[in-house]
């Protein structure tokens, strides 16, 4: 089956809404987003981010990690273009999201990216549906236009029926489905997904992490934060340690260890195994 | 442990806390009750301006309740000063030595204005009544100066207020006297509240002039023990003549007379200042109360967080209160200060149009406004905070990070199938969210429409009457003759026996005026006239009418004189009249009554065709000068109006009118008119207070945007993460209020027309005139699609600027606050 975010009768066909303004996919393997050298700094406070250096490839699954406070949510931003890094840049697509301004900015999330929050994010005075429409209304689309594609997302994702509710009235796990069709909407090169499962519970927070991982095997390029080793390891190919503001660790999904100590995807506790994949 | 200290330090904290963390809302705050306490107090200070503006203008000046001219042949001036201290004078001032000078216009420094024609060099002033006088204060008549400086050398003067004719500072007049002429020059002009003189100059400089052959007499200021009623006055004066020789007062003026004329005059405006004053009040009162409710209200989570931490309700009503009222201080002294210094050229319009000296907001009217905003303040705030203080604190906390979701949603959806732009459409359902809040906020655009609209209206009537009733004749063009009768109204000693109770005209031809037959048939030579009449003016007693009505009577074609009427119809044909209000109700007639006017034994009945709108104090009527032939009188013009054909340059035709008529000994000029004092100073503080109310509307509509955008800037910040553009942010923010802005002017408009249309009657029947039509009904239909479109124009631009704050928002910020 194919996901909603490839072309192809299963994502709505031509009864559905044409395909989303958004970027031409890059050929698999190619560097969609490159980080390089980006520090952060608020006030005098000690840096967010330290000179951190990334690349992701098209079609990869990569799971940022860290405990609280690591920056690993602020490094998100910065992909997004919801914040600016005090130094650095950033590269998605070929194109300077430090440099954009406002209004580019918005029309690359657009266009580009779709974004999955802790917690949720759904506008509470506007319907399932209308949730979903709205990046692809943001983008121009009629309500008409967009309106097939919104309910094949739902559908696809299991909370169609839910349509005419409001995000109130759904589960957690529910609500992030919702969620993640709007992400989906304008069929984005990149699904940033920031804690997806963090205010979940464990049964919930499976099903999401299923549908990642069908997105990634579709080849959905995924940057995804995560203090949740199972998540990283069920869905990532590779993962950032960050700890500080600084990478730590950069490499495959699979080491036992990292260099902050946390537990290793394979369940173990720190201090055993490798030392650590060098910065 | 100081369990009271303790308490009293953390209240104090939350309070200095709130203070700086919502800076820009505090500032907002500030700035709305500054400029709501602004508007009050020049509201406040107008209508209490509007009480009574003569007496306390009378009072200031010290005012002469009795004004009496002497012949100085006939007393002394130690005689007359001796009536200074006759049982029942309070105080007295002079003997000024007085004299009537015929004067004419050397050269003015600027263009002059006047309620009349527009006199140029060598135009001939009517007889002025000059007293020399070297101090303008003194027991009695402490005269304003208005302009310039008071005459302290010879060759100068200083020109009444009260004349008819305007001249500026720096003008040169030339009187003619036995012995050649004699220049003067106008150093300034002057306010007397009692009218005690045309123009004032040095004692010397009269005694001068009276060596040349000038008219001389002396001049008396009086004020009396009582002086409440025509009586007292009576008793005055029979006192002072009965203590000089027989034959001594030559006239007096009672300040009686004046008093009635001046509270005729002003009442026409104090229906309008008094709407608009209490326009002011409503919506400095509405948005205070916006303002602060709307401050607690936001901070409702913050409450929940203080109360789950232990404060009591109590504390928390007197932490915000504290916290609203700091601010609140700081915008009410500002806008008192502001107030007060505004009120000094918006008083100063409303004493021009009085003809008062220039106020100064009282302070009890100070004291009142602060008074009153303090205690809207501590209410509205006490009131708020009381509804916060009492709610659960979980309650509070939740409800306190948004407002609640389930309002507004069928809004939503419905907006949400509109044809529109996605952030416009969830703009307009944004309203439906905070109903109480967009209603209060609506009424605030509401009024703003309300108060621009009737603002427009008044303004458009006072021109149109100032355009249409400054020239004496509806013409293009004046010719002048040199007669008498040509409209001039002046002050001039009564004779012997005789009580002057007012301004008379002056009867009679001047020497070598011009044959009007001559002037005529130059005028209808001329290849430019389209048409021409001839006015000649007299007094006539009408039966059943006391006191003589003032006639005009019309030669040539009666259709080119003709004016706006209020009723009726113009002039068709000898034997008809068109007759002013006070004509009517002093008569006891009406339009197609005929009346009978009276000229010693004589009369003549005329069909009144026609109701004319005439502001001034006196009954008229005008009629052919054919249809008073049976009255004996002689009525030769004194002067002409010219209405020019279509296409002939003025220049031209006053070039030729000047060659053909100056052999005749006549004059042509161009009929400007003038600016009367009165209407420029009303529309001005029609601007003034319409700005205000405008200002206070759109700061309300401000505080709101600031408010609610603050409330939602989670959700704005998941717009922007989801692509919404800065440009789109504008428009959902700027839509949200715009809708109901639309709304309140579509309600506002048409309250703001009802308003006009009734109080332009009430300024009509004050000064006993009915208003014609085209004064009432002078809203076009694109003026009022323009003036409903105001509405949303106020809404938007209070909504610009917290709009593009919100669109300057760092998302990733947004998307922290919760």
């Amino acid at each position: 089956m194919t996901t909603p975010n490839s072309p192809g009768p299963g994502s709505g066909g031509a009864s559905a809404a044409p395909a989303a303004r958004g970027g031409e996919p890059a050929p698999y393997g190619a560097a969609v987003i490159e980080v390089l050298g980006v520090s952060k700094t608020y006030g005098g406070a000690a840096p967010a981010l330290a000179d951190v250096s990334l690349t992701v490839r098209a079609g990869e699954a990569v799971a940022i990690v860290g405990p609280s406070g690591s920056g690993k949510s602020t490094l998100l931003n910065m992909i997004a273009g919801l914040d600016r890094p005090t130094a650095g840049s950033v590269t998605v697509g070929g194109d300077r999201v430090d440099r954009m301004s406002e209004t580019a900015s918005a029309r690359y999330r657009r266009a580009r990216v779709g974004m999955v929050f802790q917690f949720f994010n759904l506008l509470d005075d506007l319907t399932v549906l209308d949730n979903v429409l709205l990046p692809a209304q943001l983008a121009g689309l009629g309500r008409a236009e967009a309106r097939g594609r919104a309910v094949d997302l739902l559908d696809y994702l299991g909370v169609g029926r839910h349509a005419a509710a409001y995000p109130g009235r759904l589960s957690g796990g529910e609500r992030q489905r919702v969620a993640v069709a709007r992400a989906l909407m304008n069929r984005p090169t990149v699904l940033l997904a920031d804690e997806p499962t963090g205010a979940l519970d464990r049964a919930s927070g499976r099903d999401v992490q299923e549908l990642l991982l069908e997105l990634s095997r579709d080849g959905l390029t995924i940057l995804l934060v995560t203090h949740d080793t199972a998540l990283a390891d069920a869905c990532a190919t590779r993962a950032v340690e960050l700890v500080d503001g600084a990478v730590v660790r950069d490499a495959p999904v699979g080491w036992n260890a990292s260099a902050s100590g946390t537990v290793s995807a394979r369940g173990t506790t720190s201090g055993s195994g490798n030392a650590g994949v060098a910065r | 442990m100081r369990l009271g200290g303790g308490r009293a330090a953390a209240t104090r904290r939350v309070v200095l806390g709130g203070l700086g963390r919502r800076r820009a809302q505090t500032a907002v705050l500030v700035l709305t009750v500054l400029t709501a306490v602004t508007a009050s107090l020049l509201a406040a200070g107008l209508l209490v301006g509007s009480s009574a503006p003569f007496d306390r203008a009378f009072a200031q000046q010290h005012g002469a309740h009795l004004t009496a001219e002497f012949d100085a042949a006939k007393t002394t001036t130690a005689q007359l000063a001796a009536t200074g201290r006759l049982s029942g004078v309070a105080a007295t001032a002079g003997p000024f030595p007085t004299a009537t000078l015929h004067t004419t216009v050397t050269d003015t420094s600027e263009a002059p204005g006047t309620s009349g024609s527009r006199p140029g060099s060598g135009f001939g002033l009517p007889p002025l009544a000059v007293v020399g006088r070297g101090d303008p204060g003194g027991a009695v008549d402490r005269v304003v100066l208005v302009r310039g400086d008071w005459p302290d050398s010879p060759g100068e003067i200083a020109l009444s207020t009260s004349l008819d004719i305007r001249l500026p500072v720096g003008t040169r007049l030339t009187v003619d006297g036995l012995r050649g002429k004699q220049e003067l020059t106008v150093v300034g002009i002057v306010r007397s509240t009692s009218h005690t003189a045309d123009a004032w100059v040095t004692p010397a400089q009269l005694a001068a002039l009276a060596a040349d052959g000038a008219q001389t007499g002396y001049q008396m200021l009086y004020r009396l023990d009582t002086a409440g009623t025509d009586a007292d006055l009576r008793a005055g004066r029979a006192a002072v003549e009965a203590a000089l020789p027989a034959g001594a007062l030559a006239g007096t003026q009672s300040y009686l007379d004046l008093r009635r004329e001046a509270n005729a005059a002003t009442g026409a405006y104090v229906p309008f200042v008094a709407a608009f004053g209490g326009l002011g009040l409503a919506m400095s009162t509405l948005i205070i109360g916006i303002v602060v409710s709307g401050a607690v209200g936001a901070a409702r989570w913050r409450i929940g967080v203080l109360k789950s931490l232990g404060f009591t309700p109590g504390q928390v009503v007197r932490a915000y209160v504290g916290q609203t009222l700091v601010p609140a201080a700081v915008g009410i002294g500002l806008g008192v200060v502001l107030g007060n210094l505004l009120a000094v050229p918006v008083l100063a319009d409303q004493a021009d149009a009085y003809g008062g000296p220039r106020p100064s907001i009282p302070l009890w009217v100070d004291v009142a406004v602060v008074a009153g905003a303090v205690a809207l303040v501590a209410g509205a705030a006490v009131a708020s905070a009381l509804r916060a203080g009492r709610m659960p604190a979980v309650e509070a906390i939740s409800l306190g990070r948004a407002p609640r979701a389930d309002r507004g949603r069928l809004a939503r959806r419905l907006a949400g199938r509109l044809p529109l732009p996605r952030p416009l459409s969830l703009g307009l359902a944004n309203p439906f969210a905070r109903p109480a809040r967009a209603t209060v906020m609506a009424a605030a655009v509401g009024l703003g429409a309300l108060g621009v609209t009737f603002a427009v209206g008044l303004g458009t009537t006072l021109t149109m009457i100032q355009k249409e009733n400054s020239r004496d004749l509806a013409a293009d063009v004046v010719v002048y003759t040199g007669r008498g009768g040509e409209g001039a109204v002046m002050n001039v000693p009564a004779g012997p026996g005789e009580v002057q109770g007012g301004p008379v005209e002056e009867p009679g031809a001047a020497p070598g005026a011009a044959d009007p037959a001559a002037v005529a048939a130059a005028l209808a030579a001329l290849p430019g006239t389209a048409g021409y009449f001839g006015v000649a003016r007299t007094q006539l007693d009408v039966r059943g009418m006391v006191g003589a009505a003032d006639a005009t009577a019309l030669t040539g074609d009666l259709s080119v004189a003709a004016r706006r009427l209020v009723s009726g119809r113009w002039l068709d044909a000898p034997g008809e009249a068109v007759v002013d209000s006070r004509f009517l109700r002093a008569a006891g007639l009406r339009v197609g009554a005929r009346a009978t006017v009276i000229d010693g034994a004589h009369a003549a009945t005329l069909l009144i065709v026609g109701e004319s709108f005439d502001v001034d104090d006196t009954p008229s009527l005008v009629t052919a000068s054919s249809s008073l032939t049976g009255l004996g009188l002689s009525l030769a013009p004194g002067e002409f109006g010219v209405d020019l054909k279509a296409g002939t340059a003025l220049a031209d035709y006053l070039r030729a009118a000047g060659d053909a008529l100056s052999p005749l000994g006549a004059g042509a000029a161009q009929n400007e008119g003038g600016e009367s004092t009165v209407i420029v100073a009303m529309i001005s503080l029609i601007t003034t207070l319409t700005l205000m109310i405008a200002a206070v509307a759109v700061l309300g509509v401000l505080n709101t945007v600031v408010l609610d955008t603050r409330e939602r800037v989670h959700d704005l910040g998941v717009f922007k993460a989801l692509g919404m553009s800065p440009r789109q942010t504008i428009a959902m923010v700027v839509t949200s209020v715009a809708g109901i802005g639309a709304v309140a002017g579509l309600v506002g408009v048409p309250l703001g027309i009802a308003l006009h249309h009734a109080v332009v009657p009430l300024m009509g029947d004050a000064v006993s005139t009915g208003m014609p039509s085209a004064y009432v009904d002078v809203y076009g239909g694109w003026a009022v699609v323009g003036l409903a479109l105001g509405g949303l124009v106020i809404a938007a631009a209070g909504a610009l600027l917290p709009a593009t704050w919100a669109a300057g928002t760092r998302t990733a910020i947004a998307l922290r606050t919760e």
